[in-house]
């Protein structure tokens, strides 16, 4: 069952056509990645899925086009966005974050206990938990993002570049937690990721973009296997 | 003694004038994340609605509250129409647009209803009563417990409720917070909307102590920016002491410090910022904001 189904999606800022055909899909609960070099779009496909940026093609999440929806509408639907750069709040706490991200949900006792699984799932939250989302370290602020679209309940997440300014090591941590998260909660991923090596801890499948535009697409196994991927986004 | 007492409540009084306008202040910035310097202004253009809807026979509480309802939409509109128009762009710009906007509503008000001084009804009784050996007006008594009253809502607002919460997410980071599925639009609104009510309900409390002119609240203004940046943008408690302290240490300094007199007495709260700044730059009671990469 597909979730998300992206077709030869379009999209510019001002006259620089940025995607020129993305094409992807992400079934029910699966975990896809979005590969390519810097510039090859993969940020704003994520955008343009989330609404903040306009897009021409189609993109359809449960079988009906989103494109036009404004992006808390988007939200509404199931679709959580952790952008590039973490986006968390940074002179609230973390306690205020998470409930930031239980905005649209109305069950107040299933948003207590979903906090507590996800102090559980990521203890350093928990030991911060009254500070201000900006005292924190980068891979906490990267696991506190994750947690406030977690919050959501979202059927899918949208996850950019959650390496971005980390330490190799505490990159691994975090996408590793990710991964547990996804396992625990069985949310459908869409991956943003530079260093296809963390992708694949988290993904069963990925796309490659260059320029704008999907050029290859695969499983994990599969791209692994293949020498202009690992030449190019695996480091040889 | 009593005249220090005398001095004391004197400046507690003048302080919840400013505490009020200040109050508006940080209602506003922690829900869009601005400075609003027509706050002032909007709060002299309800008052002044006020005021005609008691010549035209409301009885006084019923034009106030006619006129904080008009002031929230009138903020929502002019946050949907005028504001939004700036608030993805350079910050200064927005801050020059509400300068502007003050200028605009203070020349409205002398256009419509001339700069003389009009005589505004007071919600509480004239006469004094007597606090320990000082004159005490009940009006003074009673705007400084509407003060604290307003002051512990819009903490509670802003700490205990969901809308607070989602109005200050929205001004920390809008994206995010439409990421989150909050109506970001609709809430900057509200934000406006609740600030220029609040500034309504402060026309009202100190128009009769102050008597209605179009520039009613300029000086006011300044102790009151001088009030935010003493107690710290984030707290609705902290500005208000503030408020309070500008208030009695102005007047204090008036008589007791003799090179400064009553004609430098506008001087303190100057030099209280720059102490301020220096020292413990975040305000009083403020939050410090760290920012870790």
């Amino acid at each position: 069952m597909t979730l998300l189904e992206l077709e030869s999606v379009t999209a510019s800022y001002g006259p620089v056509q940025v995607l020129d055909g993305v094409s992807l899909s992400v079934p029910e609960g699966g975990a896809v990645g979005i590969l390519g070099a810097n510039g090859a779009g993969k940020t704003t496909t994520l955008r343009a899925i989330s609404g903040t940026v306009r897009a021409g093609g189609r993109i359809l999440f449960d079988g009906s086009d989103i494109r036009g929806k404004r992006p808390d509408q988007v939200a509404a639907l199931g679709i959580a966005h952790v952008p590039e750069g973490r986006g968390t709040f940074g002179a609230l706490t973390v306690r205020e974050n998470l409930r930031v991200g239980a905005y649209l949900r109305r069950d107040r006792k299933q948003i207590e206990s979903d906090i507590d699984f996800l102090l559980e799932l990521f203890p350093n939250l928990e030991e911060r938990f009254k500070s201000n989302a900006s005292a924190l370290s980068g891979g906490e602020q990267q696991m506190l993002a994750v947690g406030r679209a977690f919050m959501a309940k979202p059927r899918l997440l949208l996850l950019d570049e959650a390496s971005l300014g980390l330490a190799p090591s505490t990159a691994k941590t975090v996408y590793d937690a990710i991964a547990e998260l996804r396992r625990e909660s069985g949310i459908a991923m869409l991956v943003v990721e530079q260093n296809a090596n963390l992708a694949f801890r988290l993904v069963d499948s990925a796309t490659v973009l260059e320029t704008g535009r999907s050029v290859l697409s695969g499983t994990s196994a599969e791209l692994r296997g293949m020498d202009e991927i690992r030449r190019a986004y695996l480091g040889g | 003694m009593g005249q220090f007492i005398q001095l004391v409540v004197d400046g507690l009084s003048n302080g919840s004038i400013y505490a009020v306008l200040a109050l508006a202040i940080v209602l506003v910035n922690q829900a869009t994340g601005m400075i609003n310097f027509a706050q002032g202004g909007m709060a002299v253009l309800s008052a002044y609605v006020t005021w005609r809807l008691v010549e035209a026979g409301l009885p006084l509480i019923v034009a106030i509250l006619l006129a904080v309802l008009a002031s929230f939409i009138v903020g929502g509109l002019l946050e949907r129409f005028l504001m939004r128009r700036f608030e993805r762009g350079d910050p200064d710009t927005a801050v020059v647009v509400t300068i502007g906007l003050l200028t605009l509503i203070t020349g409205v008000c002398g256009w419509l209803w001339t700069y003389n001084n009009q005589q505004f009804p007071s919600l509480f009784p004239l006469h004094t009563v007597r606090i320990f050996g000082a004159a005490v007006s009940v009006r003074s008594i009673g705007t400084f417990l509407a003060i604290v009253a307003i002051m512990l809502v819009v903490q509670a607002l802003f700490l205990g409720t969901k809308l607070g919460l989602a109005l200050r997410a929205v001004a920390i980071n809008p994206e995010s917070a439409a990421f989150s599925g909050l109506p970001v639009g609709r809430l900057l609104m509200a934000g406006w909307g609740l600030a220029a009510a609040l500034g309504a309900v402060a026309g009202a409390l100190v128009a009769p102590q102050l008597t209605l002119t179009p520039g009613m609240m300029d000086t006011a203004l300044v102790y009151a920016l001088a009030a935010v940046i003493l107690g710290g943008l984030s707290s609705p408690v902290g500005v208000v002491c503030a408020a309070w302290l500008i208030g009695v240490l102005e007047n204090l300094a008036a008589v007791y410090v003799h090179f400064i007199g009553y004609d430098l007495k506008v001087a303190v709260p100057f030099i209280l910022i720059f102490v301020v700044l220096i020292v413990r730059p975040q305000g009083l009671f403020g939050r410090k904001v760290v920012v870790r990469v």
